[in-house]
């Protein structure tokens, strides 16, 4: 009786083992790339050399960060102000829409829904040329202001149908308590929808600031010198040929930096976002 | 119950939504699927040399069958190539590796958390950001290449960006052929599938489509859809076509970046398989792969749908990534998401660049707008 089950709790250890074995070696494949940008960023220019790539760096030399940071210093306030605008005005109404959709029947909502749906589907360079050629004609092209407003309206889809998803677990009862006792759309809103909508504002806002701080096709075309966001800096950086590779890693670390706070932080949170793309909550 | 007003007004705040989204994606659309059937002020007669308004004409298809059959538009053509073993080879990665880690995770594991933010962390980055690492990692010389070294094999010396190998190699002239064997394949699979299944009304689907394709492929209709290339002797001499290695290190960074979604994806999917039924399994004598293979794996399908297309139409529009490893101009690395920034912002062939695009929004479309319809359906 006795020695079958040591064996078969033997085999259970082993496979622990093996499991844990496998499960520790993914982590590190995966967290290698990490380790070549901190080390990359942290060596002094003259001692970086293909050969000695995994080596740690023998001094520590942070002056690279300094000069990523005084080169990428416009484009982070760029980034950081198109980030900011962009994600309020986009969830803003974002959940007005998501509110309207989920709470009320207006007409043609079953062909209005899903054609907004698939403007977050659409290969943007679908509408680039036009774009490029509608913010010339307003005079936007070139600054700040148009890349907000671009990113405003191509968020719409996606806060719109995260909204909406999590609107709709609300009960319709409530909204019509409200209503009987006289309630109008706008205090439906402001008294029940809203209040509740807290952690949807928190999934959507960290998905848009991500998803805004991490593009680069508007950002490229759309944009002149003065209005660059901090991933067209960084593909500059690291496109020349004869590149210092110390400057393009901590530029890669300056980037990569306040959305992996964000997801590291309110990682729950972003997951949802992630998984609200594809289109059932 | 809600007054009359109310409805109004919330058809009002819907509007201006409604007017922006209907500008910038229907509206930019049809501009652009009209700037693709113009030229582009490259008729010399009505535009002399230093004109400054540039005059345009309607060429009918003319940008579409110059990117599909002319000798020199040999990158688009190379680009369309390059799509289809991406996303075949980076979706393909990122469900099997999404799978396995999801998988891992599911066995109760001390520090799942910490593993699951690991595998998911690449996700919150940029693809610039993930593109000017990995070139980094792959450089000639270093990084990867080296590893062996370690353990005293020889280093990789594979040019990871800027081989010119290919491999699996065809003719452009072959493409009708090759998907109507790669359709009928598939075709004869879900056949046998439905037969097994007893469902006679998609079999009958599929029998009608398999017959309409065989109809095209023998009456020899393809050339009117594909259409030929004017000089095809000279195509694979001077384009050949096929797998280009220069891919590999492109797909190896695209699946450490998503393959953390697919696994998030996965595994919302098997928690999300009750316990009863597990249970129920086991008590039936079902092993741990058992219940796998038998009870969760069946439930994950339409996850595992879901996320091929996700994947599917992110991977026909990727342009960061290819951009901030490879270049722009990279011609064994070329996408159509790059062509029409270099044809479009670079070369101003405003036209040319929009017929590209149009190509990648119908290829897009064929799988958004299933995709969307029923999901959509699902839910009433």
């Amino acid at each position: 009786m006795i020695e079958p089950m040591t064996e078969s709790a033997w085999r259970r250890t082993t496979a622990q083992v093996v499991l844990y074995v496998i499960l520790i070696l993914l982590a590190v494949i995966f967290l290698t790339p990490v380790y070549m940008v901190l080390i990359t960023s942290f060596k002094h220019p003259e001692t970086i050399n293909l050969a000695t790539s995994w080596n740690l760096p023998e001094t520590f030399y942070w002056q690279s960060y300094l000069e990523v940071l005084e080169e990428f210093a416009p484009r982070i306030r760029n980034s950081a102000i198109l980030v900011v605008v962009a994600t309020l005005l986009s969830s803003m109404l974002g959940s007005v829409n998501g509110y309207v959709f989920a709470k009320w029947r207006v007409p043609g909502q079953r062909i209005l829904f899903p054609l907004m749906l698939f403007g977050m589907f659409i290969p943007y360079q679908a509408i680039l040329i036009p774009l490029f050629e509608f913010m010339r004609d307003i005079d936007l092209y070139g600054g700040l202001a148009g890349l907000i407003l671009i990113h405003t309206v191509y968020g719409l889809p996606i806060t719109t149908l995260i909204f909406r998803n999590f609107y709709v677990d609300i009960p319709n009862e409530m909204l019509e308590a409200s209503a009987i006792d006289g309630a109008d759309f706008f205090r439906m809103y402001g008294e029940i929808v809203f209040p509740l909508s807290i952690p949807g504002f928190v999934v959507v806002i960290i998905w848009q600031f991500t998803q805004i701080w991490n593009e680069f096709l508007f950002a490229v075309t759309m944009t002149s010198t003065a209005s660059q966001p901090i991933t067209v800096g960084l593909a500059q950086l690291a496109g020349g040929e004869a590149v210092k590779w110390n400057l393009p890693m901590a530029g890669a670390v300056v980037a990569a930096l306040p959305p992996l706070l964000v997801y590291i932080i309110l990682g729950r949170y972003f997951i949802r976002g992630l998984l609200a793309g594809s289109v059932k909550g | 119950m809600y007054s009359q007003r109310d409805r109004f007004v919330a058809f009002l705040m819907l509007m201006p939504s409604i007017a922006l989204i209907g500008i910038f994606v229907y509206g930019f659309i049809l501009q652009a699927i009209n700037t693709s059937l113009q030229d582009w002020g490259t008729n010399p007669i009505a535009n002399p040399p230093l004109s400054v308004d540039v005059v345009k004409s309607y060429v009918g298809g003319a940008n579409y069958s110059a990117i599909m059959t002319d000798l020199l538009e040999f990158s688009f053509r190379n680009s369309l190539i390059n799509t289809f073993f991406f996303t075949l080879f980076f979706v393909g990665g990122c469900v099997l590796v999404g799978l396995f880690l999801a998988l891992l995770l599911d066995q109760k594991i001390v520090g799942e958390a910490f593993f699951r933010t690991v595998f998911l962390f690449p996700m919150s980055l940029s693809f610039v950001v993930t593109g000017t690492i990995w070139r980094w990692m792959l450089q000639p010389g270093g990084g990867i290449n080296i590893l062996p070294s370690f353990i005293g094999l020889e280093p990789i010396t594979f040019q990871w960006m800027s081989s010119r190998q290919t491999w699996l190699g065809f003719e452009w002239a072959q493409v009708p052929t090759l998907l109507t064997y790669a359709g009928l394949a598939i075709l004869a699979f879900l056949a046998v599938n439905y037969a097994l299944s007893g469902k006679r009304r998609p079999l009958i689907y599929v029998i009608v489509a398999a017959v309409v394709l065989l109809t095209v492929w023998l009456a020899g209709w393809w050339e009117y859809i594909w259409l030929p290339l004017d000089t095809p002797e000279a195509e694979p001499s001077i384009a050949p076509k096929g797998f280009n290695a220069a891919l590999i290190g492109v797909i190896i960074a695209a699946v450490w970046q998503m393959s953390g979604y697919t696994m998030a994806m996965f595994l919302a999917g098997i928690r999300g398989v009750p316990e009863e039924m597990r249970e129920a399994a086991r008590v039936d004598g079902c092993s741990t792969l058992g219940v796998y293979r038998y009870v969760v794996l069946p439930q994950l399908n339409p996850i595992i749908l879901s996320a091929m297309i996700v994947l599917g139409h992110i991977s026909l529009k990727i342009f960061d990534l290819v951009f901030a490893m490879a270049g722009p101009d990279n011609a064994q690395t070329i996408v159509p998401g790059i062509l029409v920034y270099t044809e479009g912002f670079r070369e101003n062939s405003f036209s040319k660049a929009s017929a590209i695009a149009m190509i990648m929004l119908s290829l897009v479309a064929v799988i958004i707008v299933p995709y969307l319809w029923t999901q959509l359906r699902d839910e009433k």
